[in-house]
């Protein structure tokens, strides 16, 4: 068996698959949350909550419903985006003159309320979610073996990522939300509908959220607690990133999954620790994260 | 000779941020094809009339009147996409734009506006620096832009905040000039100066503010025989 640096190539590369799989959630949830940050001034708590809501949309609309994946992620994301507007619109809107704070606080409590109602309604064990046929399977590369399902799951993620990149820093209409972000009272005085603007913002960050959910639910178990569990790690990735770098929560989400890994490879017992690690060292270096601009 | 409407009629306005009341009874009009300037020192609320126009205040009361059309009621984007357009005392350009995304942000709000390439002619130097980021242009770049940017928009009445403040007489000429024929091309001015040398050149009437109220009217062609009174008001 070969092996790199006394370490044998199929764990090597087994390790680097799912470290990349875990980055490309890492990725598409601290986009969302750099996407809200940027324009609502807003820490996005329940942004974990909303995850786990689309991965029990899927879930349901399979169980109940009868609708497989496909349609789950294609409806589960609108759905769970227009559940984000209605709370932006009844309950987030009030605090945009306050402190941060209060809106970190309202979203944390938020997000206690959602999973508390699933946990309540589904128990604390996993439920299991079928992969969806046509990606059943995988692949040999020679080096390793790989999943179907899992190749769509990085290359998705990468696709939406991107798009959404290219929207944001390439589109006019990235142009009104970069400039919004800046100086939304004198966007505003030129005529754009700013405040609808920042409603469809966060249903579209929540929307990322539960299509992350969506395509998490056939890897990961099912659970009310798997966004809280995600969602620690995914702040870390954004303090890393530095809030509201669209390309840099990108990057960073890839980037800590793939180290993430290597370190399950290298040296097991830190794997839990290591982002955690790197996030205390770029505090210290650059408070503002690797791609933040100091506000 | 009968007076011709007003464009902007402001009467009884009053204004605050959050609890200080800033305007006190307001009242001024401009006619269609004016150029007209509030002067006035620091604080006497100026900045805060052009902002109470274009409804980015906490609360006003009061009546302003566009084309007839009350504007007290209505949230900024509203008032904008009525044909006012405000160039900020800030300039508010933004870093995260290059210089072409700024110029083209404000969207169209009515037919006949400049045409891009007439920005252009008028403002040289931002055809060279497009893809610049906006706030790396000079003070002077920074002020074309902002200036540059709502003549695309259509609005017919614009809101100029201090455009000289800060920059070399070079500029400060190449913008009164600017003003010139932007008059000449049928825009209605308003304009928040605080230099009246520079205002004299360019405006048809001036109203005098002093905390927060308008107290005087000059017509440009009484300005010299107001100096005595202007110096008093300005205290330069």
């Amino acid at each position: 068996m070969t092996e790199i640096f006394g370490v044998p190539t199929q764990a090597l590369f087994g390790q680097l698959l799912i470290g990349l799989i875990n980055g490309s959630f890492y990725a598409l949830l601290s986009l969302g949350l750099a996407v809200i940050f940027g324009l609502l001034n807003i820490i996005n708590f329940t942004h974990g909550a909303q995850y786990m809501m689309g991965a029990f949309l899927a879930y349901i609309l399979a169980n109940k419903a009868g609708l497989g994946y496909w349609w789950s992620l294609a409806l589960v994301p609108l759905l769970v985006g227009a559940f984000g507007i209605a709370i932006e619109r009844s309950m987030l809107k009030p605090l945009y003159k306050l402190d941060h704070l209060y809106g970190l606080l309202l979203t944390f409590g938020l997000a206690l309320v959602i999973q508390g109602l699933f946990r309540n309604e589904y128990g604390t064990s996993g439920l299991p979610y079928a992969m969806p046929a046509e990606l059943a399977g995988g692949r040999n590369l020679g080096f390793m073996f790989l999943p179907n399902y899992r190749a769509w799951v990085i290359v998705a993620s990468l696709a939406i990522c991107l798009g959404t990149w290219f929207v944001i820093e390439k589109t006019k209409l990235g142009s009104y939300l970069r400039a919004a972000t800046e100086n939304p009272a004198l966007v505003q005085a030129f005529g754009i509908n700013v405040p609808r603007m920042i409603t469809l913002t966060y249903g579209f960050g929540v929307a990322l959220a539960a299509l992350a959910g969506v395509m998490a639910a056939p890897i990961y178990q099912v659970s009310p607690q798997m966004g809280a569990d995600l969602i620690i790690v995914v702040f870390a990735v954004v303090v890393i990133g530095g809030m509201g770098s669209i390309m840099g929560s990108i990057l960073t989400g890839f980037g800590l999954g793939v180290i993430e890994g290597l370190t399950k490879v290298f040296y097991p017992e830190a794997s839990n620790t290591v982002i955690f690690v790197i996030m205390a060292i770029v505090l210290m270096i650059k408070p503002a994260g690797l791609f933040g601009a100091q506000k | 000779m009968v007076e011709a409407a007003a464009l902007l009629a402001v009467e009884g306005l009053n204004a605050w941020y959050g609890e200080s009341h800033i305007l006190h009874s307001v009242k001024f009009d401009v006619k269609a094809g004016e150029v007209v300037t509030l002067l006035g020192r620091n604080g006497a609320g100026k900045t805060t009339t052009l902002k109470s126009v274009m409804g980015m205040v906490d609360r006003r009361a009061g009546s302003v009147a566009y084309l007839g059309k009350q504007l007290t009621g209505l949230s900024s984007y509203r008032i904008a996409r009525l044909g006012i357009a405000l160039c900020p005392e800030e300039r508010g350009i933004f870093s995260s734009l290059n210089v072409e995304e700024n110029l083209l942000l404000p969207p169209q709000v009515a037919p006949g506006g400049l045409s891009i390439e007439r920005i252009y002619e008028l403002f040289p130097n931002l055809k060279e620096r497009l893809k610049s980021q906006g706030t790396k242009l000079s003070g002077g770049e920074q002020q074309m832009l902002a200036i540059g940017r709502i003549l695309r928009t259509g609005a017919k009445l614009l809101l100029l905040d201090e455009p000289t403040e800060g920059l070399a007489p070079v500029i400060v000429q190449q913008i009164g000039r600017t003003i010139a024929r932007l008059k000449a091309e049928g825009f209605t001015i308003l304009l928040v100066e605080q230099n009246f040398r520079f205002a004299a050149t360019v405006a048809d009437r001036h109203y005098v503010m002093e905390h927060g109220r308008v107290v005087d009217m000059i017509p440009n062609a009484q300005l010299d025989a107001s100096m005595g009174k202007l110096h008093e008001y300005l205290g330069v």
